[in-house]
């Protein structure tokens, strides 16, 4: 799903304007169909060897809460670094350059280690399944059950947009069919999902990570040999493309107009570092639910860290690829709208790159990377939903007091109902492709005002259940606002994003920013006129009411802390090379 | 990863899956040595360094991760 490159770009919105009766742009050998079956019966295989040990409701929706930092981290890491995002954002950097790096450094590093440093031991205390859960805890059922239903809803449509496009993409890149590609991949999904639940999905990232890396690192190896390294690259995108700046992070960001991307530095640190960001890695339940189900606090507090060293390399094999398209091809690669006989578009670099240089064998090892990044996205969907469905939705407000066996039921029936209703949309997609955008975007109006009403409520206890709540409405509605004011009337882009130059990028970044300022401003208002919830029973929810577990006599180097300022500075390293 | 349910390590399928892959992709670049395919850098050959790199970090984690009694 992964709702934070969603709202913050176009890739998938370009990637499925893709001219779906295209031919293959790759063919493969049958060793390629034998890697890409291997893996299918390897996941299906771990599924059913997992079902033994899911027997409990914290089983099957928070895997025994018993994952290593490792496990839970890479997993974390994973439920983010889905197939669209490789392609969409290595286009991205064909399209705009290095700036696309934004996305994985200032857009994921400072909020991975808050996650971890700052929010996860309340998260972890609370003993919460799930972020809603934890709204109940901290502000009562009326803000949960608005979290949840958001969630819920958006989170299987946009799996279902999800599995359209990726189908999409099986058709451009493989010329195979559309159909085939959503069952197959869906009906597998489901199976492991209902079997193993969460402890399914997390294993299957765990994979997933491999094959993302090991599937992808030899376009930036092989890609560097040929330029002759770095310099040798920059040289060669300077000669195919003389008139503009793609290989520099921060020197173009003093105007709107200075930039492909239209945007000022001030929406790239406060909209996406900050808003967007935060919000996202800190309050989507699909990534945060992978490190509640850490074995204890030391492990929770540390998977964000270890993953935001991993997200720190990922634009090596996401980023530098679009850049090899833009240094090595000899033909130039144009928008989705322009696309025409024998023209590719901006979305065809990747698999453009490892046809260049992958071969029989390499090339199927590629491809099976995309689908379990896609698998694997859709599996973290569904377990999100069901977990928040049942223990959410169903447990409080439908079926109070059964048993935990009817739970976990629930769970698995849910994990396939979830699917069929993903199916559904991708065949309402596939129908009407208008849709997507609005799906789109209604998830987008969520993510920064939840991340207002999480920070409030764990930092002060002054804040009240009806300041929460009313903050959370109230930025919603107001992004919601927002958003329906430009569609009427494109001419409001410059109003909400400060400048006649801005692009729909902007408007991204500037209506994250307002909503989350909205619903701060009306929870601060809203808590200072009613009354606070007594102290004990903000006890393991809120900063100042919470005695946190010290790590006692660990030694620096295994403390969450250590490594957080370690990734913290690496972090200020890249961007001073790239600045 | 598996204290108290004694699952086989999340480790251990990357293991078995990687060393699949290794020698089935290192078999393929021993079978096209020579002709290998007409890609960019083809001549290096990369299929057989690259599988068996895949085949020895499959091997190591299947090892160190096998599944032992309790």
């Amino acid at each position: 799903m992964n709702c934070f490159h969603h709202l913050a770009s176009a890739p998938l919105g370009l990637l499925l304007a893709a001219d779906p009766n295209g031919s293959g742009i790759i063919s493969l050998r049958p060793v390629d169909l034998a890697i890409i079956a291997i893996y299918f019966v390897m996941v299906l295989a771990i599924g059913f060897y997992l079902k033994r040990y899911t027997k409990s409701g914290e089983d099957f929706f928070l895997a025994g809460r018993e994952m290593t930092a490792w496990v839970a981290g890479l997993s974390f890491l994973s439920a983010n670094l889905g197939a669209l995002e490789l392609m969409g954002w290595a286009a991205a950097a064909y399209q705009y350059g290095i700036l696309a790096t934004h996305w994985y450094w200032v857009g994921a590093i400072p909020a991975m280690i808050f996650l971890g440093l700052v929010m996860m031991p309340f998260y972890y205390i609370s003993k919460t399944h799930s972020v809603p859960g934890y709204l109940q805890l901290r502000y009562g059922e009326s803000t949960r059950a608005l979290s949840a239903v958001s969630f819920a809803f958006m989170t299987v449509l946009m799996s279902g947009i999800n599995m359209y496009a990726m189908a999409l993409v099986m058709k451009v890149v493989l010329g195979w069919n559309i159909h085939f590609s959503i069952w197959v991949s869906s009906i597998t999904v489901a199976v492991y999902v209902a079997l193993g639940g969460l402890f399914s999905a997390i294993f299957n990232e765990v994979l997933q990570f491999f094959l993302i890396w090991l599937g992808a690192l030899l376009i930036p190896i092989l890609g560097l040999i040929e330029t002759g390294g770095w310099s040798g690259l920059v040289a060669r995108i300077h000669q195919n493309f003389p008139q503009g700046d793609y290989t520099h992070l921060w020197r173009t960001m003093g105007s709107f107009s200075d930039n492909p991307m239209g945007i000022h530095w001030t929406g790239i640190v406060l909209g996406l570092g900050w808003v967007i960001s935060f919000g996202y890695w800190t309050t989507d339940f699909l990534v945060v639910q992978r490190v509640i189900a850490a074995k204890d606090i030391r492990s929770a507090k540390m998977a964000p860290i270890i993953g935001s060293f991993f997200k720190m390399a990922v634009p090596f094999i996401v980023i530098l690829p679009g850049l090899l398209g833009l240094g090595l091809l000899s033909f130039k690669l144009v928008p989705e709208s322009a696309v025409g006989p024998g023209l590719h578009s901006y979305n065809e670099v990747l698999p453009l790159m490892l046809a260049r240089y992958c071969g029989p064998g390499l090339l199927g090892l590629g491809i099976t990377a995309l689908i379990a990044g896609f698998m694997s996205g859709m599996a973290g969907n569904v377990s999100a939903f069901a977990t928040v469905w049942t223990y959410d939705l169903y447990r409080p407000f439908v079926r109070k007091d059964a048993t935990d066996a009817h739970y976990v039921s629930m769970g698995r029936w849910c994990t396939i109902l979830g699917v069929l209703v993903s199916i559904g949309t991708a065949y309402l997609v596939m129908n009407f492709k208008s849709i997507m955008d609005y799906v789109q975007a209604l998830f987008s109006f969520f993510i920064a005002p939840l991340f207002g009403t999480v920070l409030l409520g764990m930092l002060f206890k002054r804040v009240t259940p009806k300041g929460g709540f009313c903050g959370l409405l109230a930025g919603t509605v107001s992004s919601v606002g927002m958003w329906a004011l430009v569609k009427a009337d494109p001419k409001m882009l410059a109003v909400i994003a400060l400048s006649p130059n801005a692009k729909d990028m902007a408007e991204n970044m500037y209506r994250a920013l307002w909503s989350w300022l909205i619903c701060v401003i009306v929870t601060v208002v809203v808590s200072a006129l009613t009354k606070p919830k007594p102290v004990e029973e903000l006890t393991g929810l809120v900063y100042g009411c919470t005695e946190l577990p010290s790590e006692g006599d660990l030694p620096l180097w295994k403390r969450p802390i250590f490594w957080g300022v370690l990734s913290a500075a690496a972090f200020v390293v890249l961007q001073w090379i790239f600045w | 990863m598996s204290e108290k349910h004694h699952i086989i390590p999340v480790w251990f399928f990357v293991g078995v899956l990687l060393l699949i892959y290794g020698v089935l992709i290192f078999a393929s670049g021993i079978l096209e040595f020579s002709t290998p395919p007409t890609t960019v850098l083809g001549n290096v050959h990369p299929a057989i360094w690259w599988g068996a790199l895949l085949t020895i970090i499959g091997a190591i984690y299947v090892h160190l991760f096998r599944p032992r009694k309790p």
